[in-house]
């Protein structure tokens, strides 16, 4: 019955997110003047390389990595597809990268980042190539950089895993934002205040991004405890927790039946 | 029948609080971009431009993002067995 139950309640979910168009954070073509789209693009290569290199040492080290990074890529394109509508009568999506930089790390997650956010540029309408960059820095990087360090930090402070998963997704979905602001606050403030602009760009945010940014926190938390139920090892394998003495990372991806 | 009378209760709820909804905020619901980011950018003289590949043109758009969320699920599908098989707990 709760089996029946939770499927037509995720039926629901789905018919209600199904894909639209998708008008949320990112910043669209042609919103940014040239100087500013190279800047972003110049501090994002940077990031993309290292995940990429970083892909290369651990799929080579762990069988099940390829896997994880597959499962968690696809899930941030999807979740950042999504326009969610909100209590204020805006749509946002989450960015998902929170809870990813939790279970691949910060440097693997700017990588799927930036894989979605080209597709979403490319055959969505949704974002931009020339703005490419400074999506990616604010979905990728800050987003990416906040979630893992909240988790470790909490983490080490002795709060619960899901609490801290909470925190991570929740903050980094507003590290996003916050990002989105600064981005557009610098390029576009001209002779006025940068404060002041990105203070009104945060602001206009607010409404939308604090029910979404918990919400984001609330998955962040149910993946965690999922994982944590369903198969722990893979979280001490994939160094998100301290591995207990039997640890069995050698163990590869289960067979097809 | 009793999940049927519990599943046909939560659509009938869910396309009343839907219609309540949208007839309370007519014309809304647009996105942050278009209500901040776009916003902000036209004031400042920047608006937006169409992008490169435009495909938000008729329902060619909702094809792509169909599309997109088919082949995203699949692949997150396909991996999730590989890493949580049927009948597999540690």
């Amino acid at each position: 019955m709760s089996r029946r139950l939770s499927l037509a309640a995720a039926s629901l979910l789905a018919i209600f997110a199904l894909p639209s168009t998708a008008h949320a954070m990112h910043i669209s073509e042609g919103i940014l003047p040239t100087q500013w789209w190279v800047l972003w693009y110049a501090v994002a290569i940077p990031f993309v390389a290292w995940g990429l290199r970083d892909l290369r040492v651990k799929s080579a080290r762990e069988p099940f990595f390829k896997p994880m990074v597959g499962l968690i890529g696809a899930a941030v394109f999807v979740v950042s597809c999504m326009p969610i509508p909100m209590p204020s009568g805006t749509c946002s999506h989450p960015c998902g990268t929170g809870m990813a930089a939790i279970f691949i790390g910060p440097a693997l997650t700017v990588v799927v980042s930036s894989v979605a956010l080209l597709l979403q540029a490319l055959f969505l309408s949704h974002g931009g190539l020339t703005t490419l960059g400074a999506n990616i820095v604010s979905m990728g990087v800050a987003g990416a950089l906040v979630g893992w360090s909240v988790f470790r930090l909490t983490r080490r402070m002795g709060l619960p895993p899901w609490g801290a998963a909470f925190l991570a997704g929740m903050l980094s979905d507003w590290a996003t934002y916050a990002t989105t602001s600064f981005e557009l606050a610098t390029a576009l403030h001209g002779t006025g205040s940068l404060l002041h602009l990105f203070t009104a760009i945060s602001v206009s945010f607010l409404p939308t991004q604090l029910p979404l940014g918990i919400a984001e926190g609330i998955v962040a938390a149910g993946v965690y405890t999922f994982i944590a139920t369903r198969r722990p090892s893979l979280l001490h394998c994939l160094g998100v927790e301290p591995s207990p003495p039997a640890c069995v990372c050698e163990e590869k991806p289960g067979s097809r039946p | 029948m009793k999940n049927m009378i519990v599943i046909m209760s939560l659509v009938v709820v869910l396309a009343a609080g839907l219609t309540f909804q949208l007839s309370r905020h007519p014309h809304k619901w647009q996105g942050v971009d278009e209500s901040v980011v776009e916003k902000f950018a036209a004031a400042s003289g920047h608006p937006a431009r169409p992008p490169f590949i435009n495909t938000d043109q008729g329902d060619l758009l909702l094809f792509f993002f169909l599309v997109a969320g088919a082949a995203g699920g699949f692949v997150a599908g396909y991996c999730f067995r590989d890493l949580f098989p049927p009948n597999k707990t540690d």
